[in-house]
C-alpha cells in the first residue's frame, strides 16, 4: 500500500483525539483520546519504518529499524504514564466523587 | 554519564531508606549526601573523570554546555533541600518517596542535557514528567493538589502525544531520529514536525499561548514542590528545547525565527501583564515563571554561543532567586500581598534576603539577574534580525518591577501584626549565603562561568 493512506490513517487518528481532549468533560475519555493520539504516532512510526527499510534495505538491511523500537519505548511510557494517571483520576474521584473535568474550575480566581 | 547512574541508583536507596528509617531526619541526610556527590561527580566529569562507560551508539552525547547546566541544577537541588527539606516532611508521610520522586526527575534533568536522538529527548522528558504529575498531587487530602495534578497530567500527556507525531513525522521525513543530521531545506513533512515539537517544548516550558495549565497547576500543587518545578524542572525543559532547536533545526532557523519571536513576546505579555493583577504571591510567582520563561525564551530566538552562556546564567540566576523567595514564602501563613505586611519589623533577615531576591527576580542592576537578561537581551541583539522583541523585552522588565515591589513595599512600608515564623540559624545563615551569591554574581557575572570552564580541561 502506498504510505499516503498510512499517513492519513494516523493523521486522522491524531484529529479524533485532539478533538476528543479538547471537548469532552469526562476525565477517562481524555485520557482515552491523549492513548489514541500515541497510538496515532505509533502507527505512523510502524508505517515510516517499513518505507526506509524498503527504500534502502539493498545498502543497509537494518534500515528502518529504529522506527519500530521507538514503537516498543512509546508503549512502556505509555503504560507508566497509564498507572500514574488512572491513580490520579482514582484519587480525584475519591474527594469529589466525580470524574468531571467541570470539577478542575476551583483554583481559578 | 555519572549523573544518569548514581542518581538513577540513588533514586532507588532513597526508597528503601523509607523502610529501613523512620525517621525524616536521616532521610533528608540520605538525600542530600546523594547530591552532594552528584554535583561533585558532575564536576569531576567535566574534568574528564568518567566513572562508567557504556556504549550509548551516539545516543547521548556528554557535551561541556549539558554538563555545565547538570552542575548547576544539581547544585540548586541541593539548595533547595537544605533550604527547603524541613518543609516537604510537613506535605505527607512518605518524605522517602518525595526524594526518590526528585532523584528520578535528576535522572531526566541529566538525559534531557544530554540527548542526541529524539528517542532520548522523549525520555528524558518523559521522566521528568510523570514523577512530576506524582509530585504535584502529593497532598492527598486537599482538592486543589487533586486538581492540579490531574490538570497537569491531562495537559502534559496531551503535549507528549503532539511531541510524538511531530517525531514520527520527522522520522518520515529524515530516515532516523538523529539530532544534528542538519535539515537544509524544510519538507512539507519536516515543517509540520517542526510544528508540533515546537508546540509541545512552549507547553513544556508554559510559554504562550501554552501556558493555560501555569497559574493552576503551580498554585494548587504544595508549595515545596511548586519551588522545584518552576525553576530547575523548567530549566532542564530549556535546556531541552534549545538542544533539540540548535541541532535539529538550526539551518533553517530564518524559517521558523518569527514565530518563535512571536511566541516569546506573548509569552512577556502574558506573564508580566496578568502578574499584576494578582492577590496571591503564590499566583504572582506563577505568572513571574511565565514571564522569566518569555526572557529565556530570548536563547531560542538568538540561538548563538552568547545564548547558551547567558541560558546557563539565566539558569542560575533564576533557580536561585525562585527557590529563595519560595523558601520564605512556605513558612508564611498567609500568601496574599497582606501577609507580607511589617515582615521587615518582625523578621529582619527574612525581608532583607527576600528583597534581594525579588529584586534580582526584577532585574535590578548588580543583582545576578540584571546580568542575566543582559545577556539575554545582548545575544538577541548580536542576532540583529529581533531588534522589536529586545525594546519589548525592557519594556515588560519594567512592568516586572511593579509587582515585584508590592511585596517588597508590603514588608517595608507597611504595618502588620506580627506572626510566628520559625526559623533556625542554618536557615537564615543560608538565605544570607544565597544572596550574597545573587549579588556577587550581579558583580562579577564571569565569575560562575570562568569557575565552571576552568574544570574543562581543553579550554
Amino acid at each position: 500500500m502506498k504510505i499516503e493512506y498510512y499517513i492519513f490513517l494516523s493523521i486522522a487518528l491524531f484529529c479524533i483525539g485532539i478533538v476528543g481532549v479538547l471537548t469532552r468533560r469526562n476525565a477517562i475519555i481524555v485520557f482515552m483520546c491523549v492513548e489514541l493520539m500515541l497510538n496515532a504516532a505509533n502507527l505512523l512510526l510502524v508505517a515510516f519504518s517499513k518505507m526506509h527499510h524498503l527504500a534502502q534495505k539493498a545498502s543497509n538491511p537494518t534500515a528502518g529499524t529504529d522506527g519500530q523500537l521507538f514503537v516498543f519505548f512509546i508503549m512502556v511510557v505509555a503504560a507508566a504514564e497509564v498507572s500514574v494517571g488512572l491513580a490520579i483520576i482514582v484519587m480525584m474521584y475519591r474527594n469529589v466523587h466525580s470524574v468531571d473535568i467541570n470539577f478542575l474550575n476551583r483554583l481559578k480566581h | 554519564m555519572n549523573a544518569i547512574v548514581i542518581s538513577a541508583i540513588w533514586g532507588v536507596i532513597m526508597m528503601f531508606s523509607g523502610i529501613l528509617s523512620k525517621r525524616s531526619a536521616v532521610i533528608r541526610y540520605i538525600a542530600l549526601t546523594g547530591l552532594a556527590l552528584l554535583v561533585v561527580c558532575n564536576v569531576l566529569e567535566l574534568g574528564g573523570n568518567r566513572f562508567f562507560e557504556f556504549n550509548v551508539h551516539n545516543m547521548l552525547v556528554f557535551d561541556s554546555f549539558g554538563l555545565l547546566f547538570n552542575t548547576i541544577a544539581f547544585a540548586c537541588t541541593l539548595l533547595f533541600v537544605l533550604l527547603s527539606g524541613r518543609d516537604m516532611e510537613k506535605v505527607g508521610v512518605h518524605v522517602a518517596e518525595y526524594y526518590a520522586l526528585i532523584f528520578f526527575i535528576l535522572v531526566g534533568v541529566s538525559v534531557s542535557s544530554s540527548f542526541n536522538t529524539l528517542l532520548m529527548l522523549f525520555l528524558g522528558i518523559e521522566i521528568i514528567s510523570i514523577p512530576l504529575y506524582i509530585l504535584t498531587g502529593s497532598d492527598k487530602r486537599n482538592l486543589k493538589s487533586n486538581e492540579a495534578s490531574l490538570k497537569y497530567f491531562l495537559m502534559g500527556a496531551f503535549s507528549t502525544g503532539l511531541m510524538l507525531m511531530g517525531i514520527a513525522l520527522i522520522y518520515g521525513a529524515q530516515g532516523n531520529f538523529m539530532i544534528g543530521y542538519g535539515a537544509k531545506t524544510l519538507s512539507p513533512l519536516m515543517s509540520a514536525g517542526l510544528l508540533l515539537l515546537l508546540f509541545s517544548m512552549a507547553f513544556k516550558v508554559s510559554a504562550a499561548p501554552f501556558h493555560f495549565w501555569t497559574p493552576d497547576v503551580y498554585d494548587g500543587a504544595p508549595t515545596v514542590f511548586t519551588s522545584f518545578m518552576s525553576t530547575i524542572v523548567k530549566a532542564a525543559a530549556f535546556i531541552a528545547f534549545i538542544r533539540l532547536f540548535s541541532g535539529s533545526f538550526g539551518n533553517v532557523q530564518p524559517q521558523w525565527q518569527m514565530i518563535v519571536a512571536i511566541i516569546t513576546a506573548a509569552t512577556l505579555l502574558v506573564g508580566n501583564i496578568t502578574a499584576v493583577f494578582q492577590q496571591s504571591v503564590k499566583r504572582m510567582l506563577a505568572y513571574s515563571s511565565i514571564a522569566q520563561a518569555g526572557f529565556m525564551m530570548f536563547a531560542l530566538v538568538a540561538l548563538n554561543n552568547k545564548a547558551s552562556e547567558g541560558l546557563i546564567f539565566y539558569t542560575a540566576a533564576y533557580c536561585l532567586a525562585t527557590i529563595g523567595v519560595f523558601a520564605i514564602l512556605i513558612r508564611m501563613k498567609d500568601y496574599t500581598f497582606e501577609g507580607f505586611n511589617g515582615l521587615a519589623k518582625t523578621h529582619p533577615v527574612l525581608a532583607a534576603t527576600n528583597a534581594v531576591f525579588l529584586l534580582s527576580l526584577a532585574g535590578i542592576p548588580a543583582t545576578a539577574g540584571f546580568m542575566a537578561k543582559f545577556y539575554m537581551l545582548s545575544a538577541a541583539i548580536n542576532n540583529g534580525h529581533v531588534l522589536w522583541l529586545v525594546i519589548l523585552g525592557v519594556v515588560c522588565a519594567a512592568i516586572s518591577v511593579y509587582y515585584y515591589f508590592r511585596v517588597i513595599q508590603a514588608m517595608y512600608f507597611k504595618e502588620g501584626e506580627s506572626q510566628e515564623i520559625v526559623t533556625t540559624p542554618a536557615f537564615r545563615g543560608l538565605l544570607i549565603g544565597i544572596a550574597v551569591i545573587v549579588i556577587v554574581l550581579g558583580i562579577f557575572p564571569q565569575w560562575l562561568i570562568d569557575n565552571l570552564y576552568y574544570f574543562i580541561p581543553d579550554l
